[in-house]
């Protein structure tokens, strides 16, 4: 009888604000007597500013103000202020800091005024005079300046297991090759934007486009110098992000330094060349050296990594777990360096490092399959592992083989000739191809607030986001499950920082690490409907205890004796007309510590090549998840379709370009700029495997923001190679590679 | 953006008074010169507005031809029956680029009047000769995989971005224009330029000049045409290379072909000596390779973009086998 929430494809609860504009975003906060900052960026990748004159800008009426590193207001300028959540190992990047110019667009100044369209005219009347330095930008060229940083951002790599140089020399079958990844830039549709919004009395309220408000928060209190409770950061929706919001970008600082100085509201948002100004997807070389005994066993694995980073601060990303986390070797050996370049710090982007490592490991892996002339899949299996080698603990659950299996048989995968060039159709050639993919599944601190009202209308927050995978959504339907009310009864709060602490949003740890501190929250309220119960008058509830009842279909009833039951609402009103109110903070339990926890993919994909012409088209995919409880297949599969198209335009069209000459990354517009568009994308299959972990996190949800995407690269360009016989081992797979 | 001012024309002689004075510019559908002054590239003073004046028809001509009204839009252009069932190459052609809002908005004067998609062209803190005459061109030794191979000069080796331009040179459109002079009728063929070292210039329009119609003859190649476009993804993306090919067979033989060529030129690039080759010819693979190898005599690949001349080579060869067969365009 109890009513079930989870598992089942619910609307979006935000749905129809979204559609009819109702839904408001960072840039659409508009206040009377708004200012508007347009952002001004360096023309030069290193060197100095020599002068910027902006006297024709400020002869401009309604133009306030033009910030510049000349007269920004001296306020603490101490680097590590400036560190937010997600900051890497370093000194992060202080805007209007000096006349330093660190990187290509590079904000030098801030053009305010009392229109959008005088500010941005004015922006372009603002004459900034460098002296340039020679910079270096190219990854290949500095290949050999490649160092190990003193601190890694995320775990350094895990040291040698085994005596892999030897076992590789030794191996009867060898695969070694380097593979490159290039740049990517996270492009959500939302622009960033913020809103500063200065009172009479110092405080602040801000309106921007982040992945965590109390990330903003925190450093624009520490960075001005503003006691933290005097900063309200509110985010109520997002449009997209991937990671481009993990860390305060560089409008929120402007709109903040310019909102204060000049005592009024101020509005800063980027321009889509300017989403190209700041973080992205780190160009990368990577070195595998697979070796394999004639039977198929793996017997080395050596993975090493060179990825770019700024000058300023050490980015790295999890590229070289992967062969400790998907195969079972004794021999690993891998390594994770960096070449720091005249360029922005690289930014998490989704599925940072996992998109990434899994393409080089999992084209090697099919490599060494045709070595073998063992089917990859099978080559796979042999393979196998339930052991997290890297941490030397056994997995918490474990569904890959199911993947395997269902995706397999959806596919089609047994029908599979192995040799390349043997399927065409006219001109097209058709090629099969697989990889497969995992990402961690943790769970962070978060807690959250329960307001139940004796109207029966019950209202959960916490400080998280929803950057439009569904957290509005399957918040409220742990919520409404746990508290057996129904789904329109229950209201979820968010992006507001004055609301209980929630880690960053990312990381796929969402519904994990704040879903488990909401059902703990309506746990915590079920305690004190209980005692209401008890105070009515014949009350069943007399001598129950909480772990007696049961609550579902807005009754709650004693689990054993379901017919000694009360309405919810009837003890919500015990309470003389006061809502009752929760509070609670979720860790994660010890136990996890005992494990390891993953969320599996298998990718099956099907392209056609066109012989003569180079184009390739992905005809077929199918994705089966393993991602443990699944609260939501609606929104859940959206998340993973939208790492397969994603996945589609990593293999065959995403590369941010620099032009290594200027320093600049050219294709800044998305027009240039390619990601899929509907005409790319064809049948694209999701399935969802039945995984149950009790020990990832009390929900048992594992999260579905990036395994989507990790095997969809490598699996098309192991078609192509099914396809055509030829090996692309550089992204993205443009028909030029294949002429 | 900078301040300009904006005036409607009622009619074509008001239009060319007013275009006539310096940093004026018509606007029409915009698509492209709102985007471009947006971000500093265009910097009119003054636009002139023509959508106003009655140039939206697409009529039959005495000659048996059909006369496209410069401001007809693209889309109703694509879908027109008379285009559909006698011009079925530029209908094609024209739905091959943009997406459907864009050409829903674009006019056909305007289509021939886009700029060029270069990324040097597109960034004000970039040395551009056709956005800054005698500033270099950095594309030559820059990143140029999207840019030409052919026609190109020491000051700029930027393509032209229409598809529909592509067609109306296979075909042989007239342009039609009026200015202070007068009327006049421009061939396609010598309607855009070369960059040669006025790459400023992308056409041989004067300033004064307003495109009024563009006009097709009477023969359309309806049973045997193709437009194929190879790009980068499957729509909305500019042209790799793209071929026009229109074929006029008699059985098997070839009475006359016409081929132009898209993204390979700062003009759409037609060889009507290499055409002639074809005439009176059997319509075999072998022939169609003889023309590729022709049409691409010249062609210079620079650093990224050597991959074109191949490439087109090949589209060539695939365009006109599919204009022969008339096989569904894969």
């Amino acid at each position: 009888m109890k009513e079930n929430y989870t598992g089942k494809p619910a609307n979006r609860v935000d749905g129809r604000a979204k559609v009819t504009g109702e839904a408001k975003y960072a840039a659409e906060f508009n206040v009377p007597n708004l200012l508007h900052g347009v952002v001004v960026n360096s023309a030069i990748a290193k060197g100095t500013i020599k002068s910027i004159d902006t006297s024709a800008a400020l002869q401009l009426a309604g133009v306030v103000q033009v910030f510049t590193h000349e007269n920004r207001p001296g306020y603490t300028w101490l680097d590590s202020h400036y560190m937010d959540e997600d900051a890497p190992p370093g000194s992060p990047f202080r805007p209007f800091y000096n006349n330093q110019i660190l990187f290509s667009m590079q904000p030098v100044a801030l053009v305010v005024a009392e229109s959008f369209e005088l500010a941005r005219y004015a922006a372009l009347l603002v004459k900034v005079e460098y002296e340039a330095q020679p910079h270096e930008t190219d990854l290949e060229s500095n290949l050999p300046r490649a160092y190990t940083p003193k601190k890694y951002k995320s775990p350094p790599p895990t040291d040698p297991r085994g005596d892999a140089d030897t076992a590789f020399a030794q191996a009867t079958f060898k695969v070694e090759e380097a593979y490159a990844h290039p740049a990517h830039h996270h492009n959500p549709m939302e622009m960033h934007a913020s809103i500063a919004i200065w009172h009479e009395d110092g405080k602040m309220t801000i309106y921007d486009k982040i992945q965590g408000v109390q990330n903003s928060q925190k450093y624009i209190s520490t960075a001005f110098g503003i006691p933290q409770e005097d900063v309200q950061v509110l985010s109520p929706f997002v449009g997209g992000a991937f990671g481009s919001g993990l860390r305060p970008q560089y409008q929120l600082f402007l709109a903040v330094l310019a909102a204060r100085e000049l005592k009024r509201a101020v509005k800063v948002g980027l321009t889509r060349q300017q989403m190209f100004s700041f973080g992205h997807r780190p160009a990368t070389v990577q070195r595998l050296a697979l070796g394999a005994s004639a039977e198929g066993e793996l017997e080395a694995v050596k993975h090493d990594a060179i990825a770019e980073t700024s000058r300023f601060e050490d980015y790295n990303e999890d590229v070289v777990i992967w062969p400790g986390v998907l195969y079972d070797c004794e021999n690993v050996k891998v390594s994770h360096q960096l070449v720091d370049l005249d360029v922005f710090t690289p930014l998490d982007m989704r599925a940072p490092g996992g998109v990434t490592g899994t393409f080089a490991l999992e084209v090697a892996i099919d490599e060494m399959a045709y070595q073998l002339g063992i089917d990859p899949l099978e080559f796979r299996l042999k393979n196998y592992t339930n052991t997290d080698q890297n941490k030397g603990k056994p997995y918490s659950s474990k569904e890959l083989k199911e993947c395997y299996r269902q995706g397999a048989e959806r596919f089609g995968w047994s029908k599979r000739k192995m040799e390349p060039r043997s399927m065409k159709e006219g001109h097209q050639l058709i090629g099969w191809g697989m990889a497969n993919g995992a990402w961690e599944a943790k769970q962070q601190e978060a807690a959250a607030k329960a307001v139940f009202s004796p109207d029966g209308k019950l209202t959960v927050s916490c400080a998280t986001a929803d950057i439009g995978t569904g957290t509005y959504t399957v918040m409220s339907q742990i919520a409404a499950e746990t508290m057996g009310l129904p789904l329109e009864e229950v209201t979820f709060k968010l992006g507001d920082s004055t609301l209980p602490k929630s880690p960053l949003e990312g990381g796929s740890w969402t519904v994990s690490s704040v879903g488990s501190a909401v059902k703990l929250v309506c746990e915590k309220l079920q305690e004190q409907l209980l005692e209401q119960a008890r105070k009515m008058e014949n009350s069943p509830f007399k001598d129950a205890n909480p772990e007696d009842v049961s609550f579902a279909e807005g009754r709650m009833f004693l689990t054993q004796a379901p017919a000694q039951s009360i309405s919810i609402l009837e003890a919500v009103q015990q309470n003389e007309g006061q809502p009752l109110v929760a509070e609670a903070s979720q860790k994660p339990d010890k136990n996890q510590k005992n494990y390891s926890s993953y969320s599996h993919s298998a990718t099956f994909v099907e392209v056609m090549v066109d012989e003569d012409l180079g184009t390739v088209k992905v005809t077929r995919m199918v994705s089966a998840i393993a991602a443990g409880r699944i609260i939501n297949p609606k929104t859940g599969r959206s998340q993973i379709l939208g790492g397969s198209v994603w996945g589609i335009g990593a293999a065959l069209q995403e590369h941010t370009v620099m032009d290594h000459r200027l320093g600049r990354f050219m294709n800044h517009d998305l027009d240039k700029y390619h990601v899929p568009v509907s005409a790319d994308i064809h049948e694209t299959d999701v399935i969802f495997v039945e995984e149950k972990d009790e020990i990832v996190n009390p929900i048992g949800a594992k999260g579905l923001g990036e395994i989507g995407i990790v095997s969809i690269a490598p699996a098309i360009v192991n078609a192509v190679f099914h396809a055509t016989g030829k090996r692309i081992r550089e992204l993205p797979i443009t028909l030029d590679k294949l002429l | 953006m900078r301040p300009f001012t904006f005036t409607q024309a009622p009619d074509i002689a008001t239009a060319v008074q007013e275009v006539s004075s310096d940093g004026a510019k018509f606007i029409a559908g915009g698509t492209n010169l709102l985007d471009l002054m947006k971000i500093d590239v265009m910097r009119p003073s003054h636009l002139v507005d023509i959508t106003q004046i009655a140039l939206d028809t697409i009529e039959e001509t005495e000659q048996g031809g059909l006369r496209l009204g410069a401001l007809a839009k693209n889309a109703d252009t694509a879908y027109h029956p008379l285009v559909e069932a006698r011009y079925p190459l530029l209908s094609h052609a024209i739905l091959a680029g943009a997406t459907a809002q864009l050409r829903n908005m674009a006019t056909d004067g305007g289509n021939l009047l886009q700029r060029t998609r270069c990324y040097y062209f597109y960034d004000t803190h970039t040395p551009c000769n056709k956005r800054e005459p005698g500033s270099g061109c950095s594309a030559i030794n820059g990143y140029n995989r999207d840019l030409a191979i052919l026609g190109t000069s020491e000051h700029c080796i930027a393509t032209h971005p229409s598809d529909m331009a592509v067609a109306l040179a296979a075909l042989e459109a007239t342009v039609h224009v009026t200015g202070k002079n007068g009327d006049r009728a421009i061939p396609f063929a010598d309607f855009h330029r070369l960059p040669g070292d006025t790459p400023h210039l992308d056409t041989n329009l004067q300033p004064d000049e307003i495109i009024t119609a563009i006009e097709l003859p009477a023969k359309g190649f309806a049973q045997h045409y193709t437009y194929l476009k190879l790009r980068d993804r499957a729509s909305y993306a500019f042209a790799l290379v793209s071929v026009a090919a229109a074929l006029d067979l008699d059985g098997d033989s070839i009475k006359e072909a016409r081929i132009a060529l898209g993204g390979v030129a700062h003009k759409p690039w037609r060889v009507p000596e290499a055409e002639a080759l074809l005439q009176g010819q059997p319509a075999t693979r072998e022939n169609f390779r003889k023309v590729a190898e022709a049409y691409l005599q010249g062609a210079k690949g620079y650093k990224d973009n050597t991959f074109k001349i191949e490439l087109a080579n090949r589209a060539i060869v695939r365009a006109l086998e599919q204009a022969t067969k008339m096989e569904a365009i894969a």
